[in-house]
């Protein structure tokens, strides 16, 4: 007691102490969300403190965007009308088509008792801002639980896949996107049918079919479309088109680097598609049966 | 709070730094780190909490701590969707370097300053890294480590920006 510092100096622990308390709690709190999962409701606490924050950082980027939109020149707006309308006119042929093509397809589905494949509500999301971490590729979108956005919903654009709801927060949800380094689509080639599964390499721009046999008939510029066969994506959506086949004989795998085709790297709007598959109910687990040492112990 | 090593000049003595302002600037850093950073903007970008942090913890030592530097890295971490925890382990760590040599970083001048201040940005990235590593992360490359290299090339203007409000004010009338 007498080799402590007289009351008015007194400032707590040493900063040691409380640099060792607080890396506890940081570990704590690592190891806790790493392992187990269990600070979901921290997590979106944090985020509700942190929305409006959010929403002002993503404000001037916005704001640049409609200034821009208001300078454009009359030549500009008229090309790109006749633009649009040269497409409407195409999208409006292959819409009729489709109709017919539609209703012909019902027909059949119905001759053969297939299932019809379900129509699919979806929701129009902003991209908020887009993979900040140069760990992983993620965006956030501006809707959230309350626009009822759940985890493990597919995200594409106009043009295919986006991604994938990995987590909701209550006003905003994040997004991984089909290039982050650990997503997974399993795919089909729309000119064969061969089932595969496409990966993601973490660059943007490039993904790769992993494990493909040097045989594998995959050519450069085959579209690459969901085969559904996950329960995450439902089928026919288009993923990607292959850029490169390299098939070098020394190695094990053909090495196949595909180029997504939705906008994966600049998009400022997406659709989240509230799917819901007709998934065949999961099997149940097989429960395993203790095996009965028939011999007495082992091992003595 | 420098120590005039010249007599010769005049030096003046600053006001003590608001707490508000403190608080302010520390929001402006998070959001400029908020800010929808894309491409090679994203890699070049410094970490503003931290530098903002690093700057506080050795200007004034006394007004700031390791709470506000985890509740900074919690905020940061949910920001990221990264894992809870790792800006919040960096951040304290910085903190604490930050207010352990305050008294000698405080003594030298600004061009000294920012080649104790870049070690320090440094290290911050390093442990966001390593726990990124342990975590099964890939490693993003060297060009990880230039946002903290513009961080430090950032510090006089910082300190010449967050001292402003610090000046006494000249009033000729009084006596």
């Amino acid at each position: 007691m007498e080799h402590s510092p007289p009351p008015f100096f007194k400032t707590g622990p040493t900063p040691l102490a409380r640099l060792l308390i607080f890396s506890c709690l940081a570990f704590a709190l690592l190891v806790a969300d790493a392992r187990f999962k269990y600070l979901e409701t921290l997590r979106q606490i944090a985020a509700v403190i942190l929305y409006p924050l959010q929403r002002i950082a993503s404000a001037p980027a916005s704001i640049v965007g409609r200034v821009g939109e208001f300078f454009v020149t009359q030549s500009a707006l008229r090309e790109e009308n006749t633009q649009l309308r040269r497409e409407n006119l195409d999208k409006s042929v292959l819409a009729q088509k489709a109709q017919s093509v539609e209703a012909e397809n019902a027909n059949l589905r119905k001759l053969l008792g297939a299932r019809e494949r379900s129509q699919m509500p979806s929701t129009i999301a902003d991209v908020l801002y887009a993979a900040r971490d140069p760990f992983s590729r993620r965006i956030v979108i501006d809707k959230g639980a309350q626009q009822d956005v759940k985890s493990g919903q597919p995200v594409i654009d106009g043009a295919g896949v986006v991604g994938q709801v990995t987590r909701v927060y209550p006003m905003l949800a994040e997004v991984t996107l089909i290039t982050d380094k650990d997503h997974l689509v399993p795919v089909l080639n729309v000119r064969n049918g061969l089932r595969t599964v496409l990966a993601g390499t973490g660059a943007d721009g490039t993904l790769e079919l992993r494990f493909a046999p040097l045989s594998a008939d995959v050519q450069k510029g085959d579209q690459l479309v969901t085969s559904g066969i996950d329960g995450v994506y439902p089928p026919g959506l288009p993923v990607a088109e292959v850029t490169t086949v390299d098939r070098n004989s020394a190695a094990m795998f053909a090495k196949i680097t595909c180029k997504p085709l939705g906008g994966v790297a600049n998009h400022t709007r997406v659709f989240v598609l509230h799917a819901k598959l007709d998934t065949p109910e999961r099997p149940p687990e097989e429960v395993d049966k203790p095996v009965k040492a028939r011999k007495g112990r082992r091992g003595g | 709070m420098t120590v005039n090593f010249y007599p010769g000049t005049p030096q003046e003595i600053l006001l003590p730094a608001k707490a508000w302002f403190i608080v302010m600037t520390l929001l402006a850093a998070l959001l400029l780190n908020l800010l929808p950073w894309s491409g090679w903007w994203l890699w070049i970008r410094p970490d503003f909490v931290a530098l903002t942090l690093l700057y506080w913890c050795i200007d004034q030592p006394r007004k700031i701590g390791f709470t506000i530097a985890f509740l900074l890295g919690l905020l940061m971490d949910v920001a990221d969707g990264s894992l809870f925890g790792q800006h919040a382990l960096a951040y304290s760590i910085v903190a604490y370097v930050g207010i352990v040599l305050h008294r000698r970083v405080q003594r030298f001048s600004i061009t000294p300053q920012v080649l104790h201040v870049v070690p320090l940005l440094l290290l911050n990235d390093v442990i966001v890294l390593v726990i990124r590593l342990a975590a099964g992360g890939d490693f993003p490359g060297y060009r990880y480590f230039i946002g903290s290299l513009i961080g430090g090339a950032l510090w006089p203007l910082i300190s010449f920006l967050f001292k402003l409000p610090q000046h006494p004010r000249y009033d000729p009338d009084h006596v």
